[in-house]
């Protein structure tokens, strides 16, 4: 790119530097303010207060239990994206058009609906809920109910990632493999597996952020205990101590917090890296 | 030749490409035995999840009828929170197209210190949990504000707050595009003597429009169902009720059906922002 | 043959394996009374109370080694969710209607047939204002006057509510007033109000991030607040009305669910309801010195003119003829203010 090509169709020095300052301004007013705000108030009390607001039982039990519900959750939909990734780009029926547009609905659908959604199919004064419960088994207000909620809203997240990587890769390889003699799950493990694992990973790690944050959801189908048989996941702690008036939220925000940053670097790393070798 | 945007862009989630092209009608195999009953596990797995709950809300609004349908969201109250919902959604959307080209066009095209910083930071407010935004938002902008500026109770902070949350959709979905542009044009107009702000509008614009669209609508929706973070900006008065709490209070007070038929509607405005964009896509990918 | 097979048995392992993990969090139900725990249903507003009280409790002969877990909201939300088959061992609510909801299917009918009628706690309605009363509340008919804005909760879910506006209602009919003006002292009342939150405790949560000048709420919301240092003042009218909460443990309550009932009635139990500034059911029990009232030494002033829900008829009749969703007084005068 020649250099005073480049010059005479960039803005001038002075716009250039509006543009950056108007960028910059937005995104401090938004996000970097807030952060730095949150930080100061989190340790505002001291290191050991962190300590001992995010060893308290109801945090630790908080804690668990959103490890435990996003696991499940990521797990489930890393089996039904990848198989739904490969069903979308490999193969031809009729419908399948309607489906791929149907796996993507949840992330356009409010948490409040989705919590809603499942009450009124599992809950147990409706049908599906009923039957289940003629047999011992209770989903809502449980921890099962807790983990349909966040699969719905991270589901299509995962699919999102692997299915672009697959419409442009690997086609030739698995057809040569075919015609070689290899079966499907030979094709999977060594031609798939491999191609989509990036972007598997990258999924997988925006699918556990966005698990560990779902609040709305969650809010509406869990019972919110918490103690023993706890249903209350971190972002449910935080609003009870918001609304009982009792502090200790802040530290529990800025683990979510801490743990949100760290995953949007770690993906991004991986983004510069796609970019630069374009 | 397919515009850019569907050009596979590693960890883009917010790139609103279609999850299926046209071009697969042609490839792809038939269904064997084993394929097709893992289309089938798939095809219950997502029904029981997804497909046959949402049916159910809408089952649930019409609950009691047309009548009942209507009677519930022509409510006072139904009628201002889902009117608060679109328009502070319109409107964030809008920002975002504007702000949001500005901010991928900074990122791609001027580099400099500090940039790679903000690139970062953009996709936080996504991954960030709502609650813990509304808790964050509120801290800085609520009463006891370190820098003065009182959101509390205002359609103004509801804005605000959406902003917060949509911030990386637009950008998201026009940096990829921008960075994949071939400068040709853009240098052959420049030697012809036109300015850099007639050479963005003419050339640039038009091929970033889809993206721009795109990530609006996502935007949009994302806003208008948006819960945890406008909750406690809010400060629960009515005129700062959006949909989601409304609904979330008629379910508190036992009225499902008015519950899921506020739900109702926004699904409905939902898909018909997802469907125009889908066929808008597809018209500009043909075109392109 | 063989690569038919394969994709098919792998597709239902993965098929099971997704089962697999939602059935076996299925089995382990939450809430549910199982041997040595005891699971609490509340509304919102007692929450410390019984989170000391069950660290008390355990620390008894009856209570050791009992795990609790315990959740909180509204009142009319909770009783329902009870009702709706939300495990749970212990009940309280704010008010004796949402009791009756879960009376005889989870409840057992003669709940209240004890010394204390089933009440474990008490309190009185009290105005919440601004540190220092900028506005100069020093009564009802302050909370009228053009300007003022009113944050109080939700009758539709929260029972502090309902405790709210028959005070607001019956504090008329104390001074000697007509029923006429009562209902129209309520009017007023509503046009002032900004904010509806869902529960009590949420009421306070909004009212403390800056929303309104005064709230009215329970006196031991107000005296909990400040000891938790929010700064906000109370004021105790001179009508008032008297709150009586209900406690009861369900049908298939775990085993040391009765015990820990019996230790939330007696005097022990009573003075740690006492001690987050809920008054005593037993008159005669010395509250001690409560931190945040606002003579720590006299917590608990007698009210001047304090209603009983007994001398407005009742809950049976007050909550039809005040509540009912359709020909309730306040409902009415609600929905016509909206």
């Amino acid at each position: 790119m020649a250099d005073s090509v480049a010059t005479s169709i960039t803005p001038g020095t002075r716009s250039r530097m509006i543009q950056r300052a108007l960028v910059i301004a937005y995104v401090a007013v938004l996000v970097l303010v807030p952060l730095v705000v949150v930080t100061w108030k989190t340790f505002e009390d001291g290191m050991s207060a962190f300590w001992t607001a995010l060893s308290s039982d109801q945090s630790v039990t908080a804690i668990k239990l959103t490890a435990e519900v996003s696991v499940a959750a990521v797990i489930l939909n890393t089996i039904f994206g990848v198989g739904m990734a490969i069903l979308l780009t490999r193969y031809r029926f009729p419908g399948r058009r309607l489906l791929g547009a149907l796996a993507d609905l949840p992330i356009s659908v409010s948490p409040i609906v989705v919590g809603l959604a499942l009450l009124l199919v599992y809950g147990p004064n409706y049908f599906f809920g009923k039957q289940l419960a003629g047999v011992g088994i209770s989903l809502m207000f449980n921890v099962p109910a807790m983990i349909m909620a966040t699969a719905f809203v991270s589901l299509p997240l995962i699919l999102r990632e692997i299915v672009p990587v697959l419409d442009e890769e690997g086609i030739d390889q698995e057809q040569a493999a075919r015609v070689l003699g290899a079966n499907v799950w030979q094709r999977f493990r060594r031609i798939i597996l491999p191609t989509i694992r990036p972007a598997l990973m990258y999924g997988i790690v925006l699918g556990l952020a966005r698990s560990i944050g779902e609040f709305g959801a969650v809010a509406v189908v869990s019972g919110n205990f918490s103690g023993a048989n706890a249903t209350q996941t971190m972002p449910l702690a935080i609003a009870e101590r918001f609304n009982q008036g009792v502090g200790g939220y802040y530290p529990l925000a800025f683990l979510l917090i801490v743990v949100t940053v760290l995953a949007i670097v770690l993906t991004s790393i991986r983004r510069k890296k796609k970019v630069d070798a374009q | 030749m397919t515009a850019t945007f569907d050009v596979a862009e590693g960890g883009a989630p917010l790139a609103a490409a279609p999850l299926t092209r046209s071009s697969n009608d042609e490839g792809g195999e038939r269904l064997s035995r084993g394929s097709g009953l893992g289309l089938g596990i798939a095809v219950i797995w997502l029904s029981l999840l997804v497909l046959i709950p949402l049916a159910a809300v809408v089952a649930k609004g019409f609950g009691g009828g047309w009548s009942g349908f209507w009677t519930a969201i022509t409510r006072t109250q139904a009628l201002d929170a889902l009117w608060l919902t679109v328009w502070t959604s319109l409107l964030v959307a809008a920002v975002n197209a504007v702000m949001g080209t500005l901010i991928a066009w900074v990122l791609v095209r001027d580099k400099f210190r500090g940039s790679r910083l903000i690139d970062i930071v953009i996709d936080i407010p996504f991954a960030l949990p709502t609650i813990v935004a509304g808790v964050v938002l509120l801290s800085v902008y609520g009463t006891n504000s370190p820098v003065a500026i009182n959101l509390l109770g205002t359609q103004r902070g509801i804005a605000f707050a959406m902003l917060f949350v949509t911030l990386p959709f637009v950008v998201r979905s026009v940096q990829p595009v921008l960075a994949a542009l071939d400068l040709e044009s853009e240098q052959a107009a420049a030697c012809l003597g036109a300015g850099p702000l007639v050479i963005f509008r003419r050339i640039v614009l038009p091929l970033l429009l889809p993206a721009i669209a795109s990530g609006a609508a996502l935007a949009f929706a994302r806003a208008m169902g948006e819960y945890g973070t406008v909750l406690l900006i809010g400060g629960g008065l009515d005129r700062t009720k959006v949909a989601s709490m409304y609904a979330f209070q008629l379910h508190q007070a036992f009225d499902d059906q008015g519950a899921a038929a506020v739900a109702t509607v926004l699904l409905v405005i939902s898909l018909v922002v997802i469907l125009s964009l889908d066929l808008i896509q597809r018209r500009m990918a043909r075109r392109g | 043959m063989k690569t038919v097979l394969r994709p098919r048995r792998v597709a239902a392992a993965l098929a099971l394996a997704s089962a697999a993990v939602l059935g076996v969090s299925a089995c382990t139900s939450s809430g549910g009374g199982s041997g040595n725990s005891i699971s609490i249903v509340a509304f919102s507003v007692p929450k410390p109370a019984y989170d000391a009280l069950s660290t008390a409790f355990q620390k008894t002969s009856a209570g050791k080694g009992v795990k609790f877990s315990a959740s909180y909201g509204p009142s009319g939300t909770q009783a329902g969710l009870v009702a709706s088959g939300q495990k749970a061992d212990y009940v309280g609510f704010s008010l004796e209607p949402d009791m009756a909801k879960l009376v005889p299917t989870y409840v057992d009918p003669n709940w209240n047939s004890g010394s204390s009628k089933g009440t474990v706690s008490q309190s009185v309605v009290v105005i919440c204002v601004r540190a220092g009363n900028p506005k100069h509340v020093t009564g009802w008919s302050d909370l009228i006057k053009p300007g003022v804005k009113i944050v109080t909760p939700d009758p539709a879910t929260s029972g502090s509510a309902k405790w709210n506006l028959l005070a607001a209602y019956s504090h008329v009919l104390a001074d000697g007033g007509t029923t006429a003006q009562a209902e129209q002292y309520v009017g007023a009342f509503f046009k002032n109000v900004v904010s509806k939150p869902d529960s009590g405790a949420d009421a306070m949560a909004t009212f403390t991030s800056g929303t309104g000048d005064v709230l009215v709420s329970y006196e031991n919301e107000a005296i909990y607040a400040r000891q938790t240092g929010k700064k906000i003042d109370y004021v105790v009218p001179d009508e008032s009305i008297l709150i009586q909460n209900p406690g009861a443990i369900t049908k298939n309550a775990s085993k040391p669910s009765a015990d820990f009932l019996k230790f939330v009635e007696s005097d022990p139990g009573q003075k740690i309801f006492a001690s987050v500034g809920f008054r005593p059911v037993n008159p005669n029990l010395s509250p001690g010195t409560v931190q945040g009232a606002n003579d720590p030494s006299n917590p608990f002033p007698k009210v001047k003119k304090l209603t009983t829900i007994d001398q407005l008829g009742g809950w049976d009749t007050v909550n039809s003829k005040f509540f009912d969703p359709d020909k309730g007084i306040i409902t009415k005068i609600e929905n016509s203010s909206s």
